[in-house]
């Protein structure tokens, strides 16, 4: 009785902001809507938006693949290194106060407007152009792994992830704050223990810390697939459909084949999970 | 002799780890760093630095120029008053809503209860995108079920008034809330269940037991929320760009700054622009809006980090 009357504020908004709106998206993404003096007129029209999403629009499978792409190939990125980085940050060591600060700033920093205006300032290009740009010496790391019989594909996923390591700092914030939350409960009994046992770091990381977090990997690579799928190319692509060029039933559409697309990454990556995952209790 | 062999063998070991570590913590930072020292090298440079092949970091001549002409073009001081209010509006609203919320969800069952929370996790994967257009004509035309139109005679544009986010930080609705709330019900459940108890044994309602027992327990949680909240809003280009179209705040008059800045350093001739000078007043300007947030985090950082390790983000 009392829980009803606590959530009733955010079940108000729930129908109101989110499952009408819900519903009402789903149904323009099946009409043409043509805005007149009354408001606007709704025409039922099937998976016509649908279609022309899929097979007319020039620029949406395009950009839709890139984002699929982009998220496959950051979230693990992304994940392992927050989970490497939580680690480092829970050692004792001189500055770790300051250096938890530093790597909590991009939290704040990381917004959309920001990042848009940095990719298109013209200094911030010139400065990388004279300090050599990307060239963080991946050439020659890719030669030296390359040389060592490294597989091919692996020497461009880690070089390119090198490259873009500016990127990959500025998005793991939150994941390194919630990996050091976890490790933290972690009891030092355990540690303690294995130490006894005469284990090294290197297998108490992969023995205790691994196991105890794996919770968290999979919260983290949720949280970090649909932070990567907030806004990107694809995002502006449907708003740009539905607010400059006025075209709301295909703009819905988009939306929801994009949201379908999300579901069915998310799915997967819950079945991947949820057979490797280790719960305490 | 073998001992102590072994022993500096460890100690080398802990010794080249450590080195490993400071390397890598530092060259990080840096990354993380970099860019906003640079903005700050930018900003402080007066035009003709620009050019200059002598000037790396440290400007020949110094200059507020740059900010001078950014606080113009921004209106900056406008800004930062409509975009603090905003925030900070939207953050308490939305911390008291979502509070509420977690609370409910994690220790007041009720039939059904279980469902409703699978709606907050709907929220949190349903990109917002796809309920924009919708959300949008409703606001746009704000109706309320045909409760406005029996008051004010004709439903309501809410657009360029703070109305759409006073309404979803009320509800819970807001920017990223559903996150806000799974943060608040994971703390509230960590809490044993004795204190509750206790209250109750004592006489205390639920609503008193809400406010004197569980809130003060729940400032950690509060803190990490609030800064979250105050932050993703300050940042936000996505609602605001949609709903605030006319309206000075920070991020919609960052993300028409270099249209502005166009218009205004060169009286509307862009080609005579020279796209350097224009490009470091952008900087300037980025830096002018990320200020006041790296202010405040320098003060409530240590508070935070702490704050956020305690809360029961952890599942």
């Amino acid at each position: 009785m009392w829980g009803v009357i606590y959530v009733l504020p955010w079940l108000i908004g729930f129908v109101l902001f989110f499952f009408i709106p819900l519903l009402a998206s789903l149904r323009y993404s099946m009409s043409t809507i043509q805005a007149n003096a009354e408001g606007i007129a709704i025409q039922f029209n099937g998976v016509t938006n649908y279609i022309q999403a899929l097979t007319v629009n020039t620029s949406f499978n395009r950009a839709l693949i890139e984002a699929i792409t982009d998220v496959l190939i950051n979230v693990p990125l992304i994940v392992i290194f927050s989970l490497f980085l939580a680690v480092i940050l829970n050692q004792k060591f001189r500055g770790r106060a300051v250096a938890r600060s530093i790597f909590f700033l991009p939290v704040i920093l990381a917004s959309g407007v920001i990042m848009t205006l940095e990719s298109t300032s013209l200094i911030e290009a010139v400065n990388q152009s004279s300090t050599g740009g990307s060239s963080l010496g991946t050439f020659e790391l890719e030669n030296l792994m390359v040389n060592a019989g490294v597989s091919d594909w692996i020497v461009t996923y880690l070089s390119s992830a090198v490259d873009r390591i500016y990127q990959i700092v500025s998005q793991s914030g939150v994941q390194i704050l919630i990996f050091l939350a976890g490790i933290q409960t972690i009891s030092p009994q355990l540690y303690e223990a294995s130490k006894m046992e005469g284990a090294t770091g290197y297998e108490a990381f992969w023995k205790i810390t691994f196991p105890m977090v794996s919770p968290l990997i999979f919260v983290n690579a949720i949280y970090t697939i649909i932070d990567s799928f907030a806004n990107n190319a694809m995002t502006e692509l449907i708003r740009d459909t539905g607010f400059v060029k006025f075209d709301f039933g295909l703009s819905s559409a988009m939306a929801w084949v994009y949201f379908l697309a999300i579901a069915i990454i998310l799915v997967i990556v819950n079945i991947i999970f949820s057979k490797r995952v280790f719960y305490q209790d | 002799m073998t001992t102590s062999r072994l022993l500096s063998l460890e100690h080398w070991k802990g010794w080249l780890w450590a080195m490993i570590r400071f390397v890598l913590i530092t060259g990080l930072s840096f990354v993380i760093l970099f860019p906003i020292f640079q903005k700050v090298s930018t900003s402080i440079k007066a035009k003709g630095d620009l050019y200059s092949a002598v000037v790396v970091w440290i400007p020949q001549n110094f200059s507020i120029d740059n900010f001078k002409e950014a606080i113009r073009v921004m209106d900056y001081w406008a800004t930062l008053f409509n975009t603090f209010a905003l925030s900070a509006t939207t953050t308490l609203l939305t911390t008291a809503s979502c509070a509420l919320a977690g609370y409910g969800f994690a220790r007041l069952k009720f039939r059904g209860s279980n469902w409703l929370f699978a709606g907050v996790i709907l929220t949190i994967l349903v990109p917002p995108t796809t309920i924009l257009i919708p959300v949008y004509l409703n606001l746009k035309s704000f109706d309320l079920m045909g409760l406005m139109t029996l008051i004010v005679g004709k439903p309501v544009n809410l657009l360029n008034t703070y109305w759409p986010f006073i309404l979803t930080a009320i509800t819970a609705n807001s920017l990223k809330a559903g996150l806000y709330i799974f943060i608040f019900r994971q703390f509230f459940r960590g809490i044993p269940k004795e204190v509750e108890e206790a209250a109750y044994v004592d006489g205390a309602s639920i609503g008193r037991t809400f406010s004197r027992i569980m809130l003060p327990n729940a400032i950690p949680s509060m803190v990490t929320v609030m800064l979250f909240s105050f932050v993703w809003q300050w940042n936000d280009s996505f609602y605001t760009t949609t709903y605030l179209t006319s309206s000075k705040v920070m991020s919609t008059q960052l993300s028409s700054l270099p249209y502005n800045l166009a218009q205004q350093v060169t009286d509307g001739a862009a080609s005579q622009a020279d796209p350097f000078y224009l490009s470091m007043i952008q900087d300037t300007g980025i830096l002018l809006a990320i200020l006041p947030l790296i202010v405040i985090y320098l003060f409530v950082q240590r508070y935070f980090v702490e704050s956020v390790e305690r809360t029961g983000i952890v599942g």
